[in-house]
């Protein structure tokens, strides 16, 4: 008998924690379509096609979907647990987070797919690390302990930081991914911070324990707990983009590859405010004259930020970007009424605001020529004369995003804004409800353009653009569609950075293509050139479509389903 | 000769204060990374002072996650910037300059 064998016999048995894996089949689904997805590609001798990391990421979206209503079902008769030794919750609120993030991720593989062909990206990566941050976002709506969360926040932005740089032919896709890489690590770390000073002042860091030696002892101005308290709470306002920990989403968000960009706006909110939900309002409710008025701050200058500078980008990508930190803000009012109503109301928000960012990120795919470029106001001009169906789904999604009625956005912002004057926020409600107003300047803005024709002589200038530098002259024509660019990278000139370098292009219209194209004349608009709108981009936009619109409608089943989920809230 | 905790829990601080101090004024990435490395790693001293403070193991057993996780971004990190690296022959955050606004 070898020692290790005598030792074991000595030593007592090790206890496993009993696992209920219903609780967790979502995320087990999650991770083992990414993981067999990853294998399969490096088993297989051929590179596998496109199609076939489209078709396992959507039929893994919807069998996660599928997982998760039987857990519906499970919580709804059951009640809600906790499992694995308290490390996970199994309730109502972290079901509706597993059935918001696997339909995020339905959407972005249909979403994706079209973009993957077009700039001719191949191998399955893309859906590996889509799922597995899913699986992350997941994991963070149901953690039941700091260290859990934490491990959720790390899955989910890991796989975020590489799908930034995604697009490895831009450059400004690399700048985007070491950005968010950079700002999300220091975020990680301070939010880490918060957990040791959490655990040090209460002794443990599960959830409901905390919570239970928070209600037996009086904690009077106790310096550790707080400090945890604030670091945790910068953590948490990194990751979801709030005033004024908000500096990295412009340039994430443009940077990034569209389909991700969205997929990121929708997942990191939903797992992150999910975190920020459970870890405030539950386990901290009895702390919460300490945390409200820093919320209130929060919520206040996101909304304001958002809304004032989101009126001055001339890039559409950026635009969304300062308008989901203005949604991070309406959503604040949800955390910072810390009621159930607010709850609840948050997690309707989370759920509209899934299916219109990701709609509206997917109608910002398809606008972009080759590259990844063309993204200015300007481009969108004239596109509901060539694309008049592809315009209205654009101008809808806007419109909800807006508040417009008849709209899950609508709802939202309603839900949200009802919850705070609830609680007596009245200074908060008006201020949201002004910014609300300031916010569909914007929109409108995008919305006008689309439907204005392009001028005599192919003026395609923005007609709504005030600002000095309009139009989008910077745009080159001749654009690029990626392609062996690592040569123009290099030979790159940074002052031109928004003219690309043809070196594909080289093929059909010689050495000419290789110039700079500063001077050309403005850029063709959306009538010279064909938007092409690929069949699974359209499913994608049909299904936010018609959420948005039916639920808007007959608003009664998601608002049930989340008032129900804050019910079954352990 | 026995040390105060209560030292053990400033070093960490300090160090934590470094590290987000070096990330806020430094300008090559390399060295940015190690400063976040020096922020985690002084949670993770905090982690082990206060699980001996409060006589729980469970304090040094959030060391191993963290430390796991830090290896696992630290992989992610060198990748993106080896990336970068070869489009521009610098790693600074000065070069970062693409898209601005």
């Amino acid at each position: 008998m070898s020692p290790l064998t005598v030792l074991a016999s000595v030593a007592p048995a090790i206890r496993t924690p009993h696992v209920d894996y219903l609780s967790i089949l979502p995320m087990l689904i999650m991770m083992g379509g990414a993981l067999t997805l990853m294998v399969a590609s490096s088993v297989l001798r051929k590179v596998l096609d496109r199609g076939a990391g489209t078709t396992v990421a959507v039929v893994t979206s919807a069998a996660a979907l599928v997982a998760a209503l039987f857990q519906w079902d499970h919580v709804s008769t059951h009640g809600p647990s906790v499992t694995i030794a308290g490390a996970i919750a199994y309730d109502g609120f972290a079901v509706f987070i597993q059935i918001t993030v696997a339909t995020a991720m339905l959407l972005t593989a249909l979403v994706g797919d079209g973009y993957l062909r077009r700039e001719g990206i191949a191998g399955p990566e893309f859906h590996v690390l889509a799922m597995m941050s899913a699986s992350g976002a997941m994991l963070m709506g149901a953690a039941n302990d700091l260290i859990v969360i934490f491990l959720g926040l790390e899955i989910l932005s890991i796989a975020l930081y590489v799908l930034a740089a995604f697009n490895h032919r831009r450059a400004e896709s690399g700048e985007a991914a070491l950005k968010y890489f950079i700002l999300g690590g220091f975020s990680s770390a301070i939010f880490v911070s918060g957990i040791a000073f959490t655990y040090g002042a209460t002794g443990s860091s599960n959830l409901p324990q905390i919570a239970d030696y928070l209600s037996r002892n009086v904690v009077v101005s106790n310096g550790v707990l707080l400090a945890g308290l604030a670091l945790l709470l910068v953590g948490f306002g990194f990751k979801i983009a709030a005033v004024p920990f908000h500096m990295w989403s412009p340039d994430v968000y443009q940077g990034s590859p569209s389909p991700i960009t969205g997929f990121m706006a929708a997942i990191a909110k939903v797992g992150a405010f999910a975190a920020l939900l459970r870890v405030f309002v539950s386990t901290f409710g009895t702390l919460r004259t300490d945390w409200q008025p820093i919320i209130w701050v929060l919520a206040v200058l996101s909304l304001v930020v958002g809304a004032v500078v989101a009126l001055l980008q001339n890039d559409v990508k950026r635009m969304m970007a300062y308008s989901s930190i203005n949604h991070a803000g309406f959503i604040l009012l949800g955390v910072q009424a810390a009621t159930a109503r607010g709850v609840s109301a948050a997690l309707y928000y989370l759920f509209a605001y899934t299916f219109l960012v990701i709609g509206s990120f997917a109608v910002i795919t398809v606008m972009a020529h080759g590259g990844d470029e063309g993204h200015t106001i300007g481009d969108y001009r004239g596109l509901a004369r060539q694309q008049p169906v592809l315009a209205f789904v654009f101008a809808l999604l806007l419109l909800a995003q807006a508040g417009v009625p008849f709209t899950t956005g609508f709802l939202a912002k309603f839900g949200v804004v009802g919850a705070v004057v609830a609680t007596h926020g009245y200074a908060l409600a008006v201020i949201a409800m002004v910014t609300a107003a300031v916010a569909a300047f914007f929109y409108l803005r995008v919305v006008v353009t689309m439907y204005s024709p392009v001028g005599p002589s192919g003026d395609t200038t923005d007609p709504t653009d005030w600002s000095p530098t309009s139009g989008a002259s910077e745009t080159d024509p001749a654009h690029p569609t990626g392609g062996a660019a690592g040569v123009g990278y290099l030979a790159r000139d940074r002052s031109h950075r928004d003219t690309g370098f043809s070196t594909d292009l080289a093929e059909n219209e010689g050495p000419a293509a290789l110039q700079v194209l500063s001077d050309a004349p403005p850029s063709e608009s959306v009538a010279g050139r064909a938007v092409s709108v690929p069949p699974l981009t359209w499913v994608a936009l049909g299904l936010c479509t018609v959420f948005t619109v039916v639920f808007g409608i007959v608003p009664g089943p998601v608002l049930d389903f989340a008032h129900q989920a804050t019910l079954l809230f352990t | 000769m026995s040390v105060n905790p209560d030292w053990y829990l400033g070093l960490s601080v300090v160090l934590f204060s470094i590290g987000a101090l070096g990330v806020l004024i430094r300008r090559n990435v390399l060295v940015m990374f190690m400063c976040i490395e020096l922020m985690l790693n002084a949670a993770n001293l905090a982690f082990v002072t206060f699980a001996r403070m409060l006589d729980d193991i469970g304090g040094q057993v959030l060391v191993f996650f963290v430390l796991v996780v830090a290896a696992a971004e630290v992989v992610v990190g060198l990748g993106i910037v080896v990336a970068m690296f070869r489009r521009r022959a610098t790693a600074t955050a000065d070069d970062l300059h693409l898209m601005k606004g």
